[in-house]
């Protein structure tokens, strides 16, 4: 995995490595832009204005409806300005939940091995299986009443599998090192060599598990949300894209309505790829060549 | 003999849970509401306003089928069996429908979409990855090289956004490909030249939002794959042999560095089956992505849970051949003990 000659010894080498890689700055300055100016918006655009009949129905944009409202009277300028931050924390919990779960559960399989290990990589085996939407589908269109915040916890159940493969492998192959022996033989415990020799070398790693993760739940989110189930009152890009196409806002030309949700869901994910990207080159130095 | 005993048993095991994960989930939730599953269902249906043809008959016929006198661990059981045998119950939105029988008639169309247009992806994204890390730090690029960047950037983005774009531009816009259905209106299903014509021109959106968002997915694992092959030393044996580049990019390069993507294929496969339901959706598909979305809407629980398992059933399956099958194509995986 490690090639000769491409330890980063000092920290500050570190920082100058994220600044000077233009698709990491990018990509989080897209996320900053967008949350700068939905949190921006919110001081003079007021959450009534998302509510069911709050504006008159399907005006183009103007001046007063900036983007125009939909065929409900829900103002879609006000909808973005909440909803790209709710959609936002719905990937965030997913991803943060599934990551740090994963890679508890990774760090003790690679480290101890045996039997929890088998436990482990067969259950994540499994949940890699499972179609994560098939099964949210279920379980949502039974419990009506799912916040932001429970459907992330919620899609997190099923995403802890790939950041445990991922830390799992990259410790398998760093407890070999000498200075893990090293760290055994001077006595050190269990516990210290997890959190002080083997985790600081798994960050990267860990990051960009994270930003898959959240990436993923954000998709998975959204796919909650468009087939028609989670929750449909709290403005959300998902909800956004479900009633639009629910009344057929594309071929209605009603495009106002369907293009900023999928602009800005664009925008995301491509944002989010670019960061993975940036995070990949950090962590694996062979592909940082032009 | 590569393929040993316990490898087989191992993923027969996984495939095993999966399925029991996948019943067990839809056996305990509604058991979560309170009352029977059957009447807690009825009745959230009343509520709702709507009209059930056959109720009595449809409750008696459900306890019949789970024998909900029985005790809870016998109910499981009898779940389990049924599901195995895909008996998964009548359809609640039109009663005497079996569930099955709306699946089997939404399959073909899931299939074909899934199928034709994973594959063209995943070939032409790996020919594209393959020659973006060949080429790259040579001088001259060839045209169709400078178009996988963007490739890279549709692979980003989720199919159904894709389709959202194209259903906007051909359908709306220029109007020359239909926006909906999987066959004109009114037109009848036919082994005939003119309903093939028909059943392409329908399918083209919805599998070209599949194969332009997945080609850069593959580029891009294929790229990572064949830099990291570009330095062996048998590359430069091939090129001191005197071989044909062609020879080399194709049979030492591209083989090599084409099977693991055939693992990622495997991996990302249940992924694959969530962004063609929501394709489906998108372009008022009438395969399963279709069936649960109309499922959804008419709150018909049976048909949802029905079709949300026949879809974990029919990845684990595929999945399970694939991972069977694929040591037979990688001679240099052998699956020993470790």
């Amino acid at each position: 995995m490690a090639v000769v000659g491409t330890r980063l010894p000092a920290k500050t080498k570190k920082t100058s490595l994220i600044l000077k890689n233009a698709k990491l700055v990018a990509g989080f300055s897209i996320f900053a832009a967008m949350l700068l100016i939905c949190f921006f918006s919110m001081g003079f655009v007021s959450l009534d204005l998302t509510r069911i009949g709050a504006v008159p129905l399907s005006l183009r944009p103007s001046s007063e409806h900036l983007l125009g409202t939909d065929t409900s009277g829900r103002d879609i300028y006000a909808l973005m300005v909440y909803g790209v931050p709710n959609t936002l924390l719905i990937g965030a919990v997913a991803g943060a939940v599934g990551t740090v779960f994963g890679t508890f559960l990774g760090m003790i399989s690679g480290y101890y091995r045996g039997v929890w290990d088998n436990i482990i990589s067969s259950a994540a085996d499994v949940q890699l299986m499972i179609p994560i939407l098939a099964v949210l589908i279920v379980i949502a269109a039974f419990i009506s009443e799912l916040n932001l915040i429970a459907l992330g916890i919620l899609i997190a159940l099923f995403s802890w599998a790939w950041p445990t493969r991922t830390i799992r492998s990259q410790i398998l192959s760093l407890r070999e090192r000498n200075y893990v022996a090293l760290a055994k033989a001077s006595g050190s415990s269990d516990l210290k060599i997890i959190f002080v020799e083997l985790l600081p070398n798994i960050l990267p790693y860990i990051g960009a598990s994270f930003v898959s993760a959240v990436s993923g739940g954000i998709l998975a989110g959204i796919g909650i949300q468009v087939i028609g189930l989670g929750p449909q009152r709290t403005p959300t890009l998902g909800m956004m894209l479900y009633w639009s196409i629910y009344n057929a806002a594309v071929i209605r030309g009603l495009w106002w309505w369907w293009f900023p949700p999928v602009g800005v869901l664009i925008v995301i994910f491509i944002g989010l790829f670019m960061i993975t990207m940036g995070v990949d080159e950090i962590a694996n130095p062979r592909l940082r060549m032009k | 003999m590569r393929i040993t005993g316990r490898y087989v048993l191992k993923r027969l095991g996984i495939f095993f849970l999966v399925v029991f994960v996948a019943i067990s989930i839809n056996f305990i939730i509604p058991r979560l509401a309170p009352g029977d599953p059957v009447r807690a269902v009825l009745s959230r249906m009343t509520r709702s306003g709507r009209q059930i043809s056959g109720g009595s008959e449809m409750v008696a016929a459900y306890e019949k089928m789970f024998g909900l006198d029985a005790g809870l661990f016998k109910q499981y059981l009898r779940y389990v069996a049924n599901s195995f045998q895909l008996k998964l119950g009548y359809s609640i939105s039109n009663f005497p429908t079996k569930v099955i029988d709306l699946i089997l008639r939404s399959i073909p169309w899931t299939l074909g979409l899934l199928s034709v247009a994973t594959l063209i992806s995943f070939l032409v994204g790996i020919f594209l990855g393959a020659v973006l890390a060949w080429e790259q730090g040579k001088h001259k690029t060839r045209l169709y090289s400078r178009f996988i960047p963007l490739f890279m950037i549709f692979g980003a983005v989720p199919y159904y956004l894709m389709g959202i774009g194209l259903l906007f531009i051909f359908a709306y816009t220029l109007q020359v490909l239909p926006a909906r259905g999987a066959m004109s209106i009114g037109a009848q299903l036919a082994f005939n030249f003119r309903s093939i014509i028909d059943i392409l021109y329908h399918a083209l959106l919805p599998g070209l939002s599949i194969v332009l968002s997945g080609i850069g997915y593959w580029a891009l694992g294929m790229r990572g794959m064949m830099i990291s092959i570009i330095g062996e030393d048998y590359l430069y044996l091939a090129e001191a042999k005197g071989l044909r580049p062609a020879r080399i990019f194709w049979r030492y390069a591209v083989r090599n560095a084409a099977l693991p993507q055939v693992t990622a294929l495997i991996m990302s496969f249940g992924l694959i089956v969530s962004g063609v339901v929501m394709v489906e959706i998108i372009f008022s598909y009438p395969g399963l992505g279709w069936l649960i979305f109309n499922a959804i809407g008419n709150s018909d629980y049976t048909l949802i849970q029905g079709t949300t398992f026949f879809l974990v059933l029919s990845v684990a399956v595929a999945v399970l051949v694939l991972d069977l099958l694929y040591p037979l194509f990688d001679p240099r995986i052998t699956y020993t003990e470790r």
